[in-house]
């Protein structure tokens, strides 16, 4: 213990504490209670930002950056991908499916954060360092100084750690081809052998206001045709709907029209009754 | 010199190794290479016995350490050779008369196809038995003493097709392992009372030990010497063992094995004479089988057997002798080497006899062969004579003075011992005068020609053996004749041991000379009693009836059925109920253990749910406790 | 303001991510969690770092972030292959390890 010893810090940095704390302890919970993964990827990605601050706040400022580039940055981008790659908008039931699970999660939760404040809360460490003296010339400086002498067996290990895992992942998900991918030239030929679709697959709907793969386009009827959206989204079930205000539309359009024209509208309810036939046609597109 | 006495064991080891591994190209010569090596055996015996005798009485132990067996902390097993006067006698004997089996079963075994691995046996059994006397400790001795049940389970069932010779050989292994028992018991007590099993440090700390413990030491070699040399009550095998060949026979009864008995309590006097409640129930155990023995003899109709028990009751006289302490161990010795000689003699006869007789072995069906066998005859006469102790035999000597021996025990027991073996000595002369009456003299009892063949008789063309069996028998028989007489010239043979053996001279309560003409008398008491029943009447073909003692003695007086009732029923029941405990109780218990450790891990099971969640809350409340337990100890 | 108090907040995320980890089904939200105690650890560390008045603490926090983006590439790797082969990212659904 040298003179360096202080038992407080500044205002400033308490006030900081007290407001970025609150906001960390949101993200911890956000991540934990959220239903969708990216919502929780993005609560979790808040919380480390503000402790990339707190690392900064206490003299860490090559892990403060080092904080923000790797975890917010990269790791968790990763999971972004991954969130996105399993499936975004699949949403988790927050149901329990395990008996006394939660009871016993949140106990043992509990249990075992007091058992870490108390233990905190007894130790004595009403003082502290500080690190001037071991910032003094420049943190990254002596933190190299430290993992190039002290640690170097470490840091060479944990270099030998990141190729095997590089491996690992890549050994993981690469998927070996079982067999010769089909050419274009005999997937064209097997289509016209079936005598379905012959042609290529329409296009989706293209309108004023959308122009999107997700909407179907419409069938003369007014009905959306789902084979004109891609299978994947079609499973998923993120297909945009918009005949319905598309019709409601148009019938508004040709109301007025008729209004304008002073004509009554006798003949043009019939597409109303159409809804029916989607399912067929849905049918159809999902054995496609 | 003493490098020599590996050699003794090495030669006839190195002869059944060439020969039980060499295969069918030894087929016709194993017999010679077998015999060959025997007597390079005696040669070297004999060498190292002129160099004993050119040595001061004092000089003449030698020993010679091969090799460290087993040195490990404080228990050290040597390899190494005692040769003293003790195992010089017994290795002349053994040689000896090994020797002369070996040559005789040249023209014995000469039509049987597998000699070759007899005489592989016969040498394996030379080998374990000079091992077993030339041992300088008692664990070596032990390798000796099992290489002999070893070989002679081998001999006895060599003509293995035969189910009584199989069974035969198996009994005699398995009454030997109840001895064999006994003997590794008085070891193991050797090592944990002395610390050694050398004989030197044992024989020489015997002053110093509570009498107790060697009384028990005493005792488990006693049982030893009873499985060995066929003691009551270990002796049922000796009878079954006849079903060996007939030279096999003479080796176990005059040379090998059976000596090992009296070989042993000898070898251990200096225990038997701290133990005076041991040495009276060695005395016992003699006394009973030397009657036992002959009893059994009288009732015999085949000739073997006859023989055969005739060697339990010598024996007998022979632990007598052993059990009466320094009075009676140089004589035992000299009772076993004559015993050797006659015995050996018989046997060759008794196996001649057959040879002529087309294996016949009921004496019912011999008669009158004196004719036809007359070097048979008179070597088997002259060992008969020496066997009943006629005077100026070598029987005579022996036993004679083992008799005196025993009368100089003193009090009522000394009686009681004398008398014993007065009457065995009458029994003795009774049933050898018997064997040679039925088989030499009288009427012939079968016929020579088909024609002339009466009904129930066989037909029979009787011949002399060849010479290569007949010399062995004449060597014999001089032995039998001489040997006595040499040995008691100056108490020559007393002198020679009592470096080993130590000697006393008894004091018996009647004179050297009563007891001499006594024996004389009951001895003609016996001869006459025989001539009586069975040289001046003709005997049945057929055994009759006989008295209940005969029919019991025909059943070797019931020991198999005692066995049979005592302890094979015995051993049933007690495996019966141990069997009934073993599934009830110990299965029970064990069962019952593994029923609820296999109920408690069905609950247990319930944690491995399989998802991963709950493995982790359990990991959660691991290391909740662990925190907790760490807060705890430094005193929050 | 003493630092300690990043200690408790340290310890207060440390056990919501715990908490996390037991509660929630996606594996990627799991992982996610525990990524959250890692940099709770982290913060620890930093501030016992400063407490001490040595760099000893940030090279420590240094490696943990290395050694958690190993993990993180293995297990999501690991969760994307599972993805595909059962076509579920719930942890509940890879329960075959038992009777």
């Amino acid at each position: 213990m040298t003179g360096l010893a202080a038992s407080a810090t500044s205002s400033g940095e308490a006030v900081q504490f007290w407001i970025l704390g609150v906001v960390a302890v949101c993200g911890a919970l956000g991540t934990i209670m959220m239903k969708r993964a990216v919502h929780s990827a993005l609560s979790l990605a808040g919380t480390m930002i503000v402790l990339a601050v707190f690392y900064l706040a206490n003299g860490a400022y090559f892990l403060g950056v080092v904080q923000i580039v790797v975890y917010t940055g990269a790791i968790m981008m990763l999971f972004l991908f991954v969130v996105m790659l399993v499936g975004v908008t699949a949403a988790d039931s927050l149901k329990e499916t395990l008996k006394g699970q939660r009871w016993l999660a949140a106990g043992l939760g509990i249990g075992f954060g007091i058992l870490l404040i108390a233990g905190i809360g007894n130790a004595a460490l009403k003082e502290f360092n500080g690190l001037g003296e071991a910032n003094a010339g420049g943190n990254v400086q002596n933190l190299a100084a430290l993992i190039f002498t002290k640690y170097v067996f470490a840091f060479e290990i944990t270099g030998a750690l990141l190729i095997t895992a590089v491996v690992g992942a890549m050994v993981l998900t690469h998927r070996e081809r079982t067999e010769r991918a089909r050419t274009q030239r005999e997937r064209s030929e097997a289509r016209i052998r079936e005598g379905k679709h012959v042609p290529p697959l329409p296009a989706p709907g293209v309108y004023a206001r959308h122009n999107a793969v997700d909407i179907p386009g419409l069938l003369p009827d007014g009905t959306p045709s789902e084979l004109t959206v891609n299978p994947t989204l079609r499973q998923r079930g993120q297909i945009r709907d918009v005949s319905g205000e598309s019709l409601a539309e148009l019938k508004a359009l040709e109301q007025r029209s008729e209004d304008w024209l002073g004509r009554g509208s006798e003949d043009e309810s019939k597409p109303s009754s159409s809804g029916g036939q989607a399912p067929k046609e849905h049918k159809e597109g999902a054995k496609k | 010199m003493e490098n020599l006495i590996a050699l003794l064991v090495a030669a006839p080891l190195v002869g059944a190794a060439l020969l039980l591994c060499g295969g069918k190209r030894l087929d016709r010569t194993g017999a010679w290479i077998g015999s060959l090596f025997a007597v390079a055996s005696f040669a070297v015996a004999a060498v190292l016995f002129a160099d004993m005798l050119g040595k001061s009485a004092e000089d003449r132990a030698v020993h010679q350490h091969l090799f460290s067996w087993i040195p490990v902390g404080g228990f050290q097993a040597d390899v190494g050779f005692q040769l003293d006067q003790l195992s010089m006698t017994f290795v002349l004997l053994i040689t000896g008369v090994g020797s002369l089996i070996h040559i005789y079963s040249i023209g014995y075994m000469e039509h049987d196809e597998r000699r070759r691995r007899f005489f592989g046996y016969l040498n394996l059994f030379l080998a374990a038995m000079l091992l077993l006397v030339l041992a300088d400790n008692y664990l070596l001795l032990y390798v000796g003493w099992e290489g002999v049940g070893l070989a002679s389970y081998l001999l006895i069932g060599f003509w293995q097709h035969k189910p009584s010779a199989a069974t035969a050989a198996k009994k005699a292994f398995l009454v030997n392992r109840v001895g064999d028992v006994g003997l590794s018991i008085a070891i193991m007590l050797m090592f944990t009372t002395f610390g050694t099993f050398a004989f030197g440090p044992v024989l020489a700390a015997t002053g110093d030990t509570s009498e107790g413990k060697l009384t028990a030491i005493g005792l488990m070699l006693l049982l030893a010497a009873c499985g060995k040399s066929a003691q009551v009550p270990l002796q049922s095998w000796l009878g079954d063992a006849m079903e060996g060949p007939t030279p096999v026979s003479a080796l176990i009864h005059a040379a090998t094995m059976v000596t090992a008995g009296v070989y042993l309590i000898t070898r251990s006097g200096a225990i038997f004479n701290a133990a005076p409640d041991a040495q009276t129930a060695v005395v016992a155990v003699g006394a009973v089988t030397l009657l036992f023995g002959a009893i059994v003899g009288c009732a015999k109709d085949d000739i073997k057997k006859a023989l055969a028990g005739s060697t339990m009751s010598q024996i007998g006289y022979m632990i007598l002798a052993a059990g009466l302490g320094p009075i009676g161990y140089a004589f035992a010795i000299m009772h076993l080497v004559t015993h050797g000689f006659f015995k050996a003699g018989l046997f060759l006869g008794a196996g001649s006899v057959m040879h002529g007789m087309n294996d016949e072995v009921d004496m019912r069906h011999y008669g009158g062969l004196r004719k036809y066998m007359p070097v048979t005859f008179v070597t088997f006469g002259l060992g008969y004579l020496a066997i009943i102790g006629f005077p100026g035999l070598s029987g005579f000597f022996s036993k004679d003075k083992i008799i005196e021996a025993a009368f100089a025990k003193g009090g009522t027991e000394g009686w009681i011992l004398g008398g014993a073996a007065l009457l065995g000595a009458a029994i003795t002369a009774f049933y050898m005068t018997r064997v040679m009456l039925m088989t030499f003299f009288g009427e012939k009892r079968w016929a020579e020609t088909p024609g002339a063949a009466a009904p129930g008789q066989q037909v029979q063309h009787p011949h002399e053996s060849p010479k290569v069996m007949t010399i062995p028998m004449i060597v014999l028989a001089v032995g039998s004749v001489f040997a006595g007489a040499l040995f008691s010239v100056n108490e020559a043979f007393v002198t020679w041991l009592e470096p080993v053996t130590s000697f006393a001279h008894g004091h018996s309560p009647l004179s050297a000379t009563a007891i001499t003409a006594s024996t004389i008398v009951v001895l003609l008491i016996g001869v006459g009693l025989a001539w009586q029943m069975y040289g001046r009447k003709p005997v049945p073909a057929v055994a009759p009836r006989g008295s209940l003692l005969t029919r019991a003695a025909r059943r070797d007086l019931l020991q198999d059925d005692f066995n049979h009732i005592v302890l094979v029923r015995g051993g049933e029941h007690l495996t019966r109920t141990l069997v009934y405990l073993d599934h009830s109780v110990v299965d029970g218990a064990v069962n019952g253990t593994a029923a609820s450790m296999g109920g408690l891990s069905g609950r247990l099971r319930q944690l491995q749910s399989g998802f991963v969640r709950s493995y982790a809350v359990q990991m959660l409340g691991g290391a909740a406790v662990l925190v907790a337990a760490t807060l705890l100890m430094r005193g929050v | 303001m003493n630092p300690v108090y990043y200690l408790y907040l340290a310890a207060l995320l440390f056990t919501i991510g715990a908490a996390g980890v037991l509660i929630r089904r996606n594996a990627i939200v799991v992982f996610m969690c525990i990524e959250l105690m890692l940099n709770a650890c982290n913060l620890a560390f930093v501030v016992f770092s400063r407490m001490h008045g040595n760099l000893d603490g940030q090279i420590i926090a240094f490696f943990t972030m290395v050694v958690a983006a190993a993990e993180v590439v293995v297990g999501l790797a690991i969760i994307v292959s599972i993805f595909r082969t059962r076509h579920t990212a719930s942890v509940d659904d890879a329960s075959l390890m038992k009777l």
